[in-house]
């Protein structure tokens, strides 16, 4: 198990330096390369994660270190799924030393649980694990097309053709890629918390009781169902939607990551170490 | 090699007034070809005239009496004084010569480096050229080579690459603003001979209805007509601004036709879909402010110079790569052309012959175990006198100059017939 997710790493690693190679040479082999590298580390890591499934019978997030890797795996999943229905293959520039990031971070903390938890197993807890993760995961994206478009706004409004011109697509197809995240991103999130109320309910008999994790995670949600509405409503599109979706990465990592550390709650296991 | 020669001059030896005066028509090129066919001194030629070169490729067979009929024959032909134009001539011959056929098809000759018509237009006059047959083995080879480097420079360098006019800056622009051109809605404001062709590369792009808008409203009809799209009145336009995506500006007026207020207004009835401003006049019509808008884009005449400028840089930087690809298939052509000398030839048909007949013979002794030495060496000496007396006719003839005329044919059908060049 240890193995798969080295070698995950490692192929993350070599599909980013191919990414990056595919920055500067602009050969279509280095992308496929890149996305195949890519594709063969998910699928260890999905292994890897599998196997940790079968064994527990619970998704794997009871601690920083598996938190840090599912994120990564399902930050790869997106793209994966993304780069099938997308022509957006600069994308992977932003991805994959992303997802090494991430698992690298992971590795700086220990592996093993500190408490096996019984509360995390069951269909409902699944979901909502996966949902969220997911989403989240999608919104991440969302957030990286977002900086891509800004750059190449910036390129076509002050009339500069730098390096990134040639490399970025049109605004056309980043503005929508970005729309597709969100919708996704949303949609999944709404899933992860509707399943993780209906758990709440299971295990502690109400729906909602107003903790820090909940409170941010309608905050996420009500930021992006406002983004959405607007885009829908009025238009937002094209800067101010890939801004909007930059900031809504802010709040999602502290609804993620920053609730946990600085408040107090439930899912604290969750980024224990 | 040195027989092929070319003998010309193009827009950077001769000005306009001597590059009209020379130029060949169609029908004027192939009564010069036939006329190139009767000169004794020359085997093949082609003649390739465009708008910024006259060109004379041939194959002599006496090479500086080749060269001066050639010349005579372009004062004749065009009558003017040999003398008016002699200056401006350049002459290569062999290496050099296939060099610059290659440069001048690859268009890293041309005016402006990468544009594609060249190569038709190479095309065209070698299509001439085997219509009239004044092409022969070596200029068909030395043709279909320069088309295979041409498309090869093409495909593998980025010398094609990007805008280098007006109209072609403004599609890419376009395309890096709106992903595909195709069923955009364009508004043509004024008229004029540089929007008209933006508007037609436009439609080549498959853009959706054009509409025009003219201050006398009759021009606009009729332009609108030719684009099968619809005319309105100049006062409309700001109405407009909400259909359609891409704008092209180019009036006389000395005032902005177009305000920023006028297109913050139409963005948010359009619920922010970019609009493409593309402004051909001067003084501008466009108000620049307008770039400031969120998901509005203004390009004036200068910007898209700009635009043009920095891809003519880039397709210099390419054209060094073409020029190694080139230089790669210069020497390839000249293996081939210096196989069609005697004795290569007949080297290689000797050895093509012999490695035939002693694999042969070497399969026959495996399955006759029996034969002892003696028996073998008779049979083999019955081989090699067999393969030499094969062999002694065709070598006579490629030697001898029994080949009549040009010996070159010659030497390529047999090299074709022994498949040789494998």
């Amino acid at each position: 198990m240890q193995i798969l997710f080295v070698a995950a790493i490692l192929l993350y690693m070599l599909s980013t330096a191919a990414y990056c190679a595919y920055l500067f040479l602009q050969h279509e082999r280095l992308q496929q390369a890149g996305g195949a590298l890519l594709t063969a580390g998910f699928v260890c890591q999905t292994a890897g994660l599998g196997w940790a499934f079968a064994a527990s019978g619970h998704v794997p997030v009871n601690n920083l270190h598996e938190t840090l890797s599912v994120a990564a795996w399902t930050l790869v999943a997106a793209f994966l799924a993304l780069r099938a229905k997308f022509k957006l293959k600069i994308l992977g520039v932003y991805t994959a030393p992303l997802a090494v990031f991430v698992l690298l971070a992971a590795t700086q903390f220990p592996r093993e649980p500190l408490q096996p938890e019984n509360l995390l197993k069951g269909v409902w807890l699944t979901t909502h694990i996966l949902a969220t993760f997911l989403g989240d995961a999608a919104f991440v994206l969302a957030a990286g097309v977002g900086m891509l478009y800004l750059i190449q706004e910036r390129n076509i409004k002050a009339k500069t053709r730098d390096f990134f011109f040639k490399r970025l697509p049109s605004l056309d197809l980043l503005d929508t890629t970005g729309y597709a995240c969100i919708v996704t991103g949303f949609t999944l999130l709404t899933i992860g918390l509707i399943t993780g109320m209906i758990y709440a309910k299971i295990i502690w008999g109400r729906f909602w009781q107003w903790d820090a994790k909940e409170v941010w995670s309608a905050v996420t949600w009500i930021f992006y169902a406002v983004l959405l509405h607007e885009r829908l409503a009025v238009g937002w599109r094209g800067r101010r939607a890939a801004i909007m979706a930059i900031v809504g990465l802010g709040v999602l990592l502290f609804t993620f990551l920053g609730v946990n550390f600085l408040l107090s709650g439930h899912h604290g296991q969750f980024t224990q170490w | 090699m040195d027989k092929i020669v070319l003998i010309g001059l193009n827009h950077k030896t001769a000005p306009i007034e001597i590059r009209e005066c020379l130029a060949f028509s169609e029908s004027d090129a192939c009564t010069a070809l036939a006329g190139l066919c009767a000169e004794p001194s020359m085997d093949e030629s082609i003649l390739l005239s465009t708008c910024n070169r006259v060109e004379l490729l041939f194959t002599a067979r006496e090479i500086p009496a080749a060269i001066q009929a050639a010349k005579t024959f372009l004062a004749q032909q065009k009558q003017i004084p040999l003398a008016d134009f002699e200056a401006a001539l350049y002459l290569h011959q062999g290496e050099a010569a296939v060099r610059h056929l290659f440069r001048v098809a690859a268009s890293l000759d041309s005016m402006v480096v990468g544009e594609p018509q060249i190569l038709g237009q190479v095309k065209t006059a070698y299509r001439l050229a085997t219509e009239q047959k004044s092409s022969g083995v070596i200029l068909n080879r030395l043709l279909h080579r320069t088309f295979f480097v041409a498309k090869r420079i093409r495909t593998e360098t980025g010398i094609g690459d990007h805008a280098v006019s007006i109209s072609y800056a403004a599609i890419e622009l376009g395309r890096k603003i709106f992903g595909s051109l195709e069923g955009k809605r364009v508004l043509l404001i004024g008229a004029g001979e540089m929007a008209e062709l933006a508007v037609e590369h436009l439609i080549r792009n498959r853009v959706g209805q054009v509409v025009v808008a003219n201050r006398t409203l009759e021009r606009a009809m009729v332009l609108a007509a030719q684009y099968k799209g619809s005319a309105i009145r100049l006062e409309e336009v700001a109405e407009q601004l909400g259909r359609a995506d891409i704008i092209i500006s180019s009036t006389g007026s000395p005032e902005y036709v177009l305000r920023a207020p006028e297109v913050k207004a139409a963005l948010r009835n359009r619920r922010n879909r970019p609009l493409f401003f593309i402004d051909i006049a001067v003084p501008r019509d466009i108000d620049p402010a307008i770039n400031d808008i969120n998901n509005a884009y203004v390009y004036d005449i200068d910007d898209l110079n700009t635009v043009i400028d920095t891809n003519i840089e880039d397709r210099r930087r390419e054209a060094v790569k073409a020029e190694r690809i080139i230089d790669e298939a210069v020497i390839q052509f000249r293996q081939w052309f210096e196989g069609l000398e005697v004795v290569p030839t007949i080297k290689a048909l000797h050895a093509k012959i012999r490695s035939a007949a002693q694999a042969e013979m070497e399969k026959t002794f495996q399955q006759l175990a029996h034969l002892n030495a003696e028996d073998r060496k008779a049979i083999e000496r019955m081989m090699e006198s067999t393969v030499n007396k094969v062999l002694h006719d065709p070598t006579h003839y490629l030697r001898s100059n029994g080949c009549r005329g040009d010996r070159s044919v010659s030497l390529d059908v047999a090299r074709k017939l022994f498949k040789l060049d494998e």
